[in-house]
């Protein structure tokens, strides 16, 4: 972006009214969690943000479990930024910005206790089931890193477990047995532009982002994992706003899950 | 045992249902989704742009660039990684070459347009459902294009002769299969994917390649239709008489 429309992002901020007619505090409207949307994985679901759209699916596997936590089964979380979805994204192995993202929504849902490893043990020593959530990005009109953790907690939830018989996955015929989930966390990132904070920023408003935070939240209104990125320092008191802001628009997003 | 019946019921020339839809990915110069039964395409266009390095670029003309990427979930069985494979680099490679000879390249010297495939969902089929998204968003990326570009695969199932196989046929075990990918371009008639594994007679592949000819040109037609739609051409109109007093 060159420094006039820069600026001009920054101006609207400044007045209140964003560029595309929101509140500084206002998400992209709608907002849409649909799951089941690919039938091949055991559960997904595609989340629309305004015009930021993405898939996560899950598949499972059965492997040996790691050495140190005998009867305790894994679950990782990968992000694509497809070059599908923007024309600045590249063909090749994840860059930093997608381990970013994956990172930072896999910590989200691990740090939650969302899903108690103990319950993927098949048999002790021998075989835990592997859950692998992959989220792939459709279309990046900004804010992937709220649009990605709602998808992948909402494909979590959809999920359930495939037949199997010693160790070998049937997944042609699932059971009715949903993945244990204990806890829902869901995340909202803050962004800082100048002195004010924003939610939902666009790929414009990311451009002019000083500062961002993101901040993972379980229904107890626990905080289970945060990051914050961009060059510019917070205050304590920046992280506290941000945290009260975030947590405010978390109980909404929250009411689109059901 | 012959093979009578098809498992989803089907006549043996007809395709699996069709979905079609272009303008589905805003960031994209053009875009299209296309669905054949349970497999999904996506494909976004981007371009011409810039092409870098310097060394690849072409002062003649310009370069079609496709990649096809089956998302880690989109199988039926394991995760698949991600990232290119051999088959992924193939299927990238024979799209290329099915859709190169409907673009025109002289537009655009020392440029690149991108076709990024992706497939949420697969069951068969997918090269081909990929192709057909491919063609769709370069038409709406507004490339000028000769004709689109149809495909679908075709072939044999024991003593049949079908089109459109899905997972269930491709892996028959009741007798010899053969699947045929192919893409066809209807004005030119002319095919410009084939490839095939299985066995088949030379009389039964000329059948199947007419078969394909045909449903290729059905699709076309559903591309059309999709792509009026979006320009909000009246589609109900079309091959009348619009002259009008």
């Amino acid at each position: 972006m060159d420094s006039e429309a820069r600026q001009h992002v920054i101006d609207c901020i400044n007045t209140g009214i964003r560029l595309d007619g929101r509140k500084t505090t206002e998400y992209r409207t709608p907002i849409k969690v649909e799951t089941g949307v690919t039938k091949n994985a055991e559960g997904s679901a595609k989340v629309t943000i305004g015009e930021t759209e993405v898939i996560a699916g899950v598949k499972m596997m059965i492997d040996k479990p790691y050495p140190d936590k005998p009867d305790e089964g894994t679950i990782m979380v990968g992000a694509e930024l497809l070059p599908l979805s923007n024309p600045d994204f590249e063909l090749g192995p994840p860059g930093i910005q997608a381990i970013e993202l994956a990172r930072v929504v896999d910590r989200g849902i691990r740090e939650s206790g969302a899903i108690d490893g103990k319950k993927l043990c098949i048999k002790e020593g021998e075989m835990v089931w592997i859950i692998s959530v992959d989220i792939c990005t459709i279309n990046d009109a900004g804010n992937l890193f709220d649009a990605s953790s709602l998808a992948a907690i909402a494909a979590i939830k959809d999920a359930v477990f495939p037949e199997h018989k010693d160790g070998v996955i049937d997944y042609k015929n699932l059971t009715d047995k949903k993945l244990p989930v204990s806890k829902t966390p869901l995340s909202v990132t803050v962004h800082k532009v100048g002195p004010h904070l924003i939610v939902d920023p666009t790929t414009e408003e990311e451009a002019v982002s000083d500062a961002r935070l993101t901040v993972a939240v379980t229904e107890d209104g626990e905080i289970c994992a945060m990051q914050k990125g961009g060059n510019e320092p917070l205050s304590t008191e920046d992280i506290s706003n941000m945290i009260d802001l975030a947590k405010e628009k978390i109980e909404e997003l929250r009411a689109l899950l059901g | 045992m012959p093979y009578t019946k098809r498992q989803d019921g089907r006549a043996f020339d007809e395709t699996r249902e069709i979905e079609a839809k272009v303008g589905v990915i805003k960031r994209a110069d053009g875009s299209a989704y296309f669905r054949i039964g349970k497999t999904v395409a996506y494909a976004a266009v981007y371009g011409p742009r810039d092409l870098y390095p310097k060394f690849l670029q072409n002062p003649t003309e310009g370069v079609l660039r496709c990649n096809y990427n089956m998302m880690p979930f989109s199988g039926s069985g394991e995760r698949v990684r991600p990232g290119a494979n051999r088959r992924a680099k193939e299927i990238s490679l024979v799209t290329e070459k099915a859709l190169t000879p409907v673009v025109d390249l002289k537009q655009f010297p020392n440029a690149v347009v991108d076709v990024f495939i992706e497939l949420p969902q697969t069951d068969a089929g997918s090269r081909c459902a990929g192709i057909c998204a491919a063609s769709m968003a370069l038409a709406d990326a507004g490339i000028t294009m000769k004709d689109l570009v149809g495909a679908v695969s075709v072939g044999r199932v024991d003593d049949k002769i079908v089109v459109d196989l899905d997972y269930s046929e491709e892996s028959y075990e009741g007798g010899p299969v053969a699947d045929i990918p192919t893409a066809y371009i209807p004005t030119m008639d002319k095919f410009s994917l084939l490839q095939m594994d299985g066995r088949i007679s030379k009389e039964q592949l000329t059948e199947a390649l007419e078969m394909a000819k045909k449903a290729c040109t059905r699709i076309v037609e559903e591309q059309r239709k999709a792509l009026k739609a979006k320009f909000d051409i009246d589609v109900s109109n079309e091959g009348g008489d619009s002259d009008g007093q």
